[in-house]
């Protein structure tokens, strides 16, 4: 087991610059998820970890040595394909001892280990069928089997649950899960879907256009964003956007989204943004679940407004509601008594404790 | 326990899909149709080889029905079979083929793995150009591959020409290239994460190919293994033009030359020594059809 550090790594194809100097640190036994939309960088910077992909600049370092020129099998990785990999002609157990057979592990070793890997995940009765006997999740099983064999320093996750249906994803989710706590190996996860790298990750890196937005674990990522990107990318359904801007009414500090809708900051908020410019461009930041039903008795910086509902989305435990505000579509959740129709008028209230405010041009978050 | 009663009194018109069935029932039709037609037009040479082969010179030449045998007889068979001629023939085309069909193996299995895989300087170009040799026909490439070791004989004193063995150096100009383009299909079909896998799980190029490559792409090595064996088995232009000396002929020259004996056309022993040619490929064919089949299914669509 080994901690993996990236320095300055730069990804160039021809003009492209894929990857655009990335810094990284991965500390041991660490499970780090790198989440992104596609085209981000992220499966490039792993298969950068794996050497599957030659660096155009920086350095990659494995366990405190520089592997840039050092070829995959020497790295002592594994890694887990989106699309399994698995090895057609063989079977389970050849899948998952072909390494440790071209590195002429004695035969009982090789038996054991496989053993041990099949009954951690569950696979025992498989061990002697062939990967197209298998289900979709079973394969994943495989391949998960095949990395852990080898007992590598570092686990490489591409985007492993994508061909999963989506209760699978889930129940396979929890098993890598269990694994590394079991296991323990350093793991660098790629996945798109922000949910799996919330639920597993250590510390989720986001990336956008070859760069990393921020580094942080989930709950960092959730509360404190740094960017718009991140603030809109974590979190389902995404974060509310309102352009707003502050101003000071009568020795205290407002929000003002219209003409006819301000909303008069809590203390602690006001304090916070009392510095910033009355005539910048503002967006007001507000994850749904802060933007709920009016009640009689509200905690203070709880402020109510009305909303023209345009459509509602009843989920069962919740009611997600929609209305437009300054052009911009606003989601809220609220109890699913609330009385929320299509089309119809609802007081809601907006929790200003957990409100963010944006630069408007440079996405900043303030 | 209360009884559900479901109303079945709906409407009960029958569905009828006819114009899909009809369709489906004509086109079956017009397939069995062509077919058989096209079965019987290929199936007729080989049936009155089979007639002629057991007959005997004179019932051959009498005026009677040609697709009838009255007297049947395997003299020619014993002929052939008994003659040291013809066995030497089939030995030197079973030779020169299993020769031709390991070199083609040993070179485009490994060529085609590195133009799939090993992205290098020029590959996709290199791949073009093994296809397009392969295009140039025979017809006009024995003049100068004919010169080409006439020379090689009168530099370097080791004749070539009009030895069976000169065929081993020539057909692989025409199953190589073929081979190879057939085995580029099919590794390229391969997903790519199958070799990082491997790569991953530390196999060396090498361990690459023999170990995921050949056994995942068995069936196109298969389709090429019987391609090039059976150019190797039925080429005639190459042999006729560089062997002459008559232990030194494979099976489809050697009919032709010693069977007909100026304008004497041995026609019996003609049409058993062909049938008999045609045996081994048959054979093969016979064995190996779902391999060979399927090979060239997945070589059409994955290709």
């Amino acid at each position: 087991m080994a901690d993996v550090s990236l320095r300055k790594v730069v990804k160039r194809y021809d003009e492209v610059e894929a990857v655009r100097g990335i810094d990284l640190d991965i500390a041991d036994h660490e499970f780090v998820v790198l989440v992104g939309p596609s085209g981000c960088g992220k499966s490039t910077t792993l298969r950068m970890i794996a050497g599957l992909e030659d660096i155009s600049d920086g350095d990659i370092m494995i366990g405190g040595d520089v592997v840039n020129d050092v070829p995959p099998k020497d790295r002592d990785i594994a890694m887990v394909f989106q699309n399994y990999a698995l090895y057609p002609h063989m079977t389970v157990a050849e899948n998952m001892s072909f390494g440790l057979r071209l590195k002429n592990y004695p035969k009982a070793e090789i038996k054991s280990r496989v053993t041990e890997a099949a009954r951690m995940l569950d696979i025992t009765d498989l061990i002697d069928r062939k990967p197209k006997q298998l289900s979709g999740g079973q394969r994943q099983r495989v391949a998960m089997g095949r990395a852990i064999v080898r007992n590598p320093k570092v686990f490489l996750f591409d985007e492993p649950l994508s061909n999963l249906d989506a209760k699978l994803r889930v129940q396979m989710r929890i098993e890598i899960k269990k694994v590394h706590q079991k296991v323990r190996t350093t793991t660098v996860y790629v996945t798109h879907d922000q949910v799996e790298a919330m639920t597993l990750a250590d510390r989720v890196v986001v990336m956008n256009h070859g760069k990393i937005e921020q580094i942080g674990t989930p709950n960092e990522l959730y509360h404190k964003p740094a960017t718009k990107f991140v603030a809109s990318f974590i979190g389902s359904p995404a974060m509310n956007f309102v352009p707003c801007r502050l101003e000071d009414v009568g020795g205290k500090l407002n929000v003002r989204l219209t003409d006819r809708l301000a909303f008069t900051l809590p203390p602690a908020r006001a304090a916070r943004y009392q510095a910033l410019s009355r005539s910048d461009k503002l967006l007001l930041g507000i994850r749904p679940e802060h933007v709920l039903e009016a009640r009689p008795h509200a905690e203070p910086g709880v402020e109510p407004f009305d909303a023209m509902l345009d459509v509602t989305e009843p989920m069962g435990m919740e009611t997600l509601v929609y209305f437009t505000l300054e052009g911009s579509q606003v989601c809220g959740r609220v109890s699913p008594n609330a009385g929320a129709q299509d089309g119809s008028p609802l007081r809601l209230a907006v929790d200003l404790n957990n409100m963010h405010l944006l630069n408007e041009v440079t996405g900043a978050v303030l | 326990m209360s009884t559900v009663t479901i109303d079945k009194s709906g409407p009960t018109r029958k569905v009828k899909y006819g114009s899909m069935s009809r369709d489906r029932t004509w086109a079956l039709r017009w397939s069995y149709f062509f077919l058989t037609l096209f079965a019987i037009f290929s199936l007729v040479p080989p049936f009155y080889m089979l007639i002629t082969s057991l007959k005997s010179s004179a019932e051959i030449s009498a005026a009677t029905n040609p697709w009838w045998v009255y007297h049947p007889t395997f003299s020619n068979y014993i002929e052939l079979l008994t003659s040291n001629q013809f066995l030497r023939f089939f030995w030197n085309s079973a030779w020169v083929s299993i020769i031709v069909v390991t070199i083609t193996m040993l070179i485009s299995v490994p060529a085609a793995f590195a133009l799939a895989r090993m992205k290098f300087w020029g590959s996709a170009t290199l791949a073009t150009g093994v296809f397009l040799t392969y295009l140039i026909p025979d017809s006009l490439l024995f003049i100068p591959l004919f010169k080409m070791f006439a020379v090689f004989g009168d530099w370097t004193g080791i004749q070539l020409v009009n030895r069976w063995y000169v065929l081993l150096f020539i057909y692989p100009t025409l199953t190589v290239p073929f081979c190879t383009w057939i085995m580029i299909g099919y590794f390229a079909s391969i997903p790519k994460e199958l070799d990082e896998a491997a790569i991953i799980d530390g196999a060396s190029w090498f361990q690459t190919l023999t170990r995921i490559f050949i056994p995942v792409a068995l069936p196109g090595l298969i389709a090429a293994t019987i391609f090039a064996f059976t150019v190797s088995w039925a080429q005639f232009l190459y042999p006729l033009v560089f062997t002459t000396s008559t232990d030194q002929l494979v099976l489809p020259v050697g009919i032709i030359t010693t069977l007909i004996k100026g304008d004497v056309f041995n026609w019996g022993q003609i049409m058993t020594g062909a049938l008999l040619g045609a045996a081994p490929p048959l054979i093969i064919y016979a064995f190996l059809m779902d391999y060979y089949i399927a090979g060239l299914t997945a070589g059409a669509t994955k290709g």
